[in-house]
C-alpha cells in the first residue's frame, strides 16, 4: 500500500472531518504547506552521524528552560533579603518545587555541555564554510545570548558565589579605559551589587534575553533550511538532484529524522535524569558549595570562579597578569570564532578529507578547551596562571594554523610560519619576565614549542601530512 | 567519534569535583540516608544540642516527621522543645542579635550545611574539638581553627588535647604545625559511641541539606526504567522506518 493510500485510508476512518479542517485552515493559514515545506519536504542529508542529535536537544533544553523558568518565577522572588529564602521554599515547599529547580539548574549546564558539542561538530565537517557563515554567526550570536541569560540566571539564588561571581564578571567592563566605571555601575544600578541589581537581572533573565534568544534561534533555523544541512562528508546534496529536483542523498526530515531524533532525545533526556534524581549538584560542578550560603557582601570567600561552562575563558582571563589586557583577550577569544569561517578558508568543510595533521589539530583544539575549563576551576596561584598562559596560547595558536592550512604553502612560508610564532610567543615570555618565575616560565615555553613543530615545522617538511584527500561526489552512508 | 565523546564528558564530570583544602585531613563520614533510625536520632541529637544556638529556619518540622516516619504526636514530644507548632520551621530560641552579643557571630543556619561544607567536613569538625586556654571559649577546633562555637558535645565526647609537630624551616627557623589530637578525659560515650553520634548528627544534616534525596533515588529508578522501555520502543521503530533508505 503507498503512503498516499494509507493516509486516505486514514482520513476515511476519520469520517473525513479531520480531512476537513484541515483544508479549512489551509485556506486560511498555511499550515500544511509549512509543515511540507520545512519539515516533511525538507530533505536532509541522509548520512547524519550521532553528532547531529545536538541540535534537536538543544531545541528541547531551551524549552525545557523556558517552561521550568515559567513555573520557577511564579515562586522565586527577586529581591535581596528575599531571593535565597524564596528558593529554599521553592526545592522545599512547592509541590515538585525541588523538581522543577533542579531541571532549570541541572538544564542549564547541560546546554552549554550539548551547545558545545553542537558547535564543535560544525568545526569538525566544516559547517560555517560557505554558504553557512551566517548560519554560524546566527548561532554564535546565539551562544552570546546563552552566556548573558546564564550568568544573569546564576545570580538569582542570591548565593555567595552568585554574588561574588557576578562581582568578578561586572568588574571586567570596568577594565574599558575611560567609560569603565561608569559602564559598571550603569549595569549594577548601584555602587555594588545590591537589591537593585538583582532585580534588573531578574528582567532580563525572565524577559529580555529569552525574546532575543527564541528570534535568534527563529534566524539559525531559517539560515539553516535556506541553505540545508552540512553533512559529515561536507559534501553539497543539492548538487546531485534527481529528475524530481529532489536531492538524491536527500530523505525528507519526517519521518526519517523525527524519529531518529527521538531516540537520541530518549538517551539525552536518561542522562538528565541520573543527573536530576542522583547527583544534581554533581560534585559541585552544576551547584557549587558556595552558593548553598546566602549572598553577604562583607565576606569574600576565599576562592572565587564561575561556574564550569565560563571556566575556559575565565582561565583566559587570570592567564594574563594586566587586567585590562586580560579582559581584551578574554573578548578576543569569543570574537574570533565569531569570523572562523573566514580564517580557515580550506575549501574541504569536512576533517574526513583534510590531512591527519589538521584533524590532530582540531582534536588537540577541543582538549585545549576542556584543559582551560579545568584550569579556570582551580585556585588562583602562580603555576596554574602560567600553564593557563600557555594552553591559552595553544587555544589562538588553532586559528593561526588553520588560516596557514588554509591552502597550499611553500616550505619557506611554513619555516618561517613557525619562526614568526615562537619569536611572537618568546617575545611576549620576555616582556612579562620575572626572574622569581623564570625557570617555570622556561619550562613551559616546551609547550608551544613542541606543539609549533609538529603543527608547523613537520608539514613544511612532510607537505603531505596537510594535503586534502580528494573529497567524494556524493555522500558516503555504512 | 561516540567513544571520544564520551571520554570525554566522563573525563570532564568528576574531574572538577571540589576539593576542600584543610590542614586536617577530612575522616568519611559514610551517610547512609536509607538508614531512618540513623536519621531519628540524628534529629533528637540535633534539636537537643544544635538547636539551642542554631536554627534550620527553611525546615519544617512536621516534613521531617513525615520523611522519617514520625506522627505528629512523637513529634510534639520529642522534637519540638520551642512551643511552636508543627507546621513550623525549625528555628532556634536564641535570638540572633543575643547570639552576636554572647558569641560575637550569629550561629549560621544549619538548614543547608551539609551542602556548602559538605558531610565529610561536619564529621570531622565535631570531632576536632581541643583544650585551647588561650580561647574565649576554652576550646579550639582543628578543622576550623579559631571557631567561636563552644564544644557543645564535650560531655558526650569528653575533652581532647591537640598534639603539634616542630617543622624547621630552611632557614633554620621552626614552627609548629597541627599532628593530632588525644584524648584528656573520657565523656558519657566511649570513643565508638561517639563517632557513631557525630555518624547521626552528620546524617540528619545530609538529609536536610535536600530531602528530596530521599525519594528522588526511587523516583529516578523508576523514571530511568521508562525511558529504557521507551527507548527500545522508539528505536524498533526507527529501525522500520529506516529500512529502505540505503
Amino acid at each position: 500500500m503507498s503512503d498516499e493510500q494509507h493516509k486516505r485510508d486514514y482520513l476515511d476512518v476519520t469520517g473525513g472531518w479531520l480531512h476537513k479542517l484541515r483544508d479549512w485552515i489551509d485556506v486560511r493559514f498555511p499550515m500544511t504547506k509549512f509543515w511540507n515545506e520545512q519539515v516533511a519536504q525538507y530533505y536532509a542529508p541522509k548520512n547524519f552521524n550521532f553528532w547531529y542529535f545536538f541540535g534537536s536537544i538543544a531545541l528541547l533544553i531551551l524549552v525545557n528552560q523556558i517552561v521550568t523558568g515559567i513555573f520557577l518565577a511564579m515562586n522565586y522572588k527577586p529581591a535581596a533579603d528575599a531571593a535565597f529564602a524564596s528558593v529554599e521554599y521553592i526545592m522545599r515547599d512547592v509541590n515538585w518545587g525541588w523538581l522543577i529547580r533542579y531541571m532549570h539548574s541541572v538544564g542549564a549546564s547541560l546546554f552549554f555541555i550539548v551547545v558545545y558539542l553542537h558547535m564543535f561538530r560544525g568545526v569538525m565537517y566544516g559547517s560555517y564554510k560557505k554558504p553557512r557563515e551566517l548560519l554560524w554567526i546566527f548561532g554564535m550570536l546565539i551562544y552570546l545570548a546563552l552566556m548573558a541569560e546564564a550568568f544573569m540566571g546564576y545570580l538569582l539564588p542570591w548565593g555567595q558565589m552568585s554574588y561574588w561571581g557576578a562581582n568578578v564578571i561586572i568588574s571586567l567592563f570596568g577594565a574599558i579605559p575611560g567609560i569603565g566605571n561608569g559602564l559598571e555601575q550603569w549595569i549594577r544600578g548601584d555602587f555594588y551589587i545590591s537589591d537593585i541589581t538583582l532585580n534588573r537581572f531578574f528582567a532580563l533573565h525572565v524577559v529580555a534575553v529569552p525574546l532575543v534568544l527564541m528570534g535568534l534561534v527563529v534566524f539559525h533555523l531559517v539560515a539553516l533550511h535556506e541553505v540545508g544541512s552540512n553533512n559529515p562528508d561536507g559534501v553539497e546534496i543539492k548538487k546531485h538532484k534527481g529528475p524530481d529536483g529532489i536531492p538524491l542523498d536527500g530523505i525528507p526530515f519526517h519521518p526519517y529524522y523525527t524519529i531518529k531524533d527521538v531516540c537520541g532525545v530518549i538517551l539525552f533526556v536518561a542522562i538528565f535524569a541520573a543527573i536530576i534524581f542522583f547527583s544534581p549538584g554533581l560534585h559541585g560542578l552544576f551547584l557549587e558549595p558556595a552558593n548553598f550560603e546566602p549572598a553577604n557582601a562583607l565576606k569574600t570567600p576565599p576562592d572565587i570562579h564561575p561556574l564550569w561552562y565560563f571556566g575556559s575563558y575565565y582561565a583566559i582571563l587570570r592567564s594574563i597578569p594586566n587586567k585590562g589586557l586580560g579582559a581584551l583577550v578574554l573578548l578576543l577569544s569569543i570574537v574570533i570564532l565569531f569570523v572562523l569561517p573566514w580564517i580557515d578558508r580550506n575549501p574541504v568543510k569536512s576533517m574526513r578529507y583534510r590531512g591527519p595533521l589538521y584533524r590532530m589539530l582540531l582534536m588537540l583544539f577541543a582538549l585545549t578547551f576542556v584543559v582551560l575549563g579545568y584550569i579556570g576551576m582551580q585556585p588562583a596561584t602562580a603555576w596554574w596562571a602560567e600553564i593557563g598562559q600557555r594552553i591559552s596560547e595553544l587555544y589562538f595558536l588553532f586559528f593561526v594554523i588553520s588560516w596557514i592550512y588554509s591552502k597550499p604553502r611553500s616550505t619557506i612560508f611554513m619555516v618561517s610560519g613557525f619562526a614568526a610564532v615562537m619569536l611572537i610567543i618568546s617575545g611576549l615570555d620576555a616582556i612579562s619576565w620575572v626572574t622569581g618565575a623564570a625557570a617555570l616560565k622556561m619550562y613551559s615555553w616546551l609547550i608551544p614549542l613542541v606543539y609549533c613543530l609538529i603543527f608547523l615545522l613537520l608539514p613544511a617538511f612532510f607537505p603531505k601530512l596537510i594535503e586534502p584527500k580528494p573529497v567524494p561526489e556524493r555522500v558516503t552512508f555504512k | 567519534m561516540k567513544l571520544i565523546v564520551c571520554a570525554f564528558l566522563l573525563a570532564l564530570l568528576p574531574g572538577f569535583a571540589h576539593a576542600q583544602d584543610e590542614g586536617v585531613r577530612l575522616q568519611s563520614a559514610n551517610v547512609d540516608l536509607g538508614n531512618t533510625a540513623s536519621l531519628q536520632r540524628g534529629a533528637k541529637y540535633f534539636v537537643n544540642y544544635c538547636m539551642g544556638c542554631h536554627s534550620a529556619q527553611y525546615v519544617r518540622y512536621n516534613s521531617v516527621a513525615k520523611d522519617l516516619g514520625l506522627n505528629d504526636a512523637q513529634l510534639e514530644s520529642y522534637l519540638i522543645f520551642t512551643g511552636g507548632k508543627v507546621t513550623d520551621t525549625m528555628v532556634s530560641a536564641m535570638s540572633p542579635s543575643d547570639a552576636q552579643k554572647w558569641f560575637g557571630i550569629a550561629p549560621p543556619d544549619l538548614s543547608l550545611e551539609s551542602r556548602s561544607r559538605g558531610a565529610d567536613w561536619i564529621y570531622t569538625y565535631l570531632k576536632s574539638f581541643y583544650l585551647d586556654p588561650k580561647s574565649a571559649t576554652g576550646v579550639n577546633n582543628a578543622v576550623y581553627p579559631h571557631t567561636a562555637m563552644p564544644d557543645i558535645l564535650w560531655e558526650l565526647q569528653g575533652t581532647q588535647k591537640a598534639v603539634f609537630s616542630t617543622v624547621k624551616n630552611p632557614d633554620g627557623s621552626t614552627f609548629q604545625v597541627f599532628d593530632h589530637l588525644e584524648p584528656v578525659t573520657p565523656g558519657k560515650l566511649t570513643p565508638r559511641q561517639y563517632d557513631k553520634a557525630v555518624h547521626d548528627i552528620t546524617s540528619f544534616l545530609v538529609y536536610m541539606g535536600n530531602p528530596v534525596m530521599l525519594e528522588s533515588r526511587d523516583l529516578g529508578l523508576r523514571v530511568i526504567g521508562f525511558l529504557i522501555v521507551f527507548f527500545i520502543l522508539a528505536y524498533l521503530l526507527k529501525r522500520e522506518i529506516w529500512k529502505k533508505i540505503h
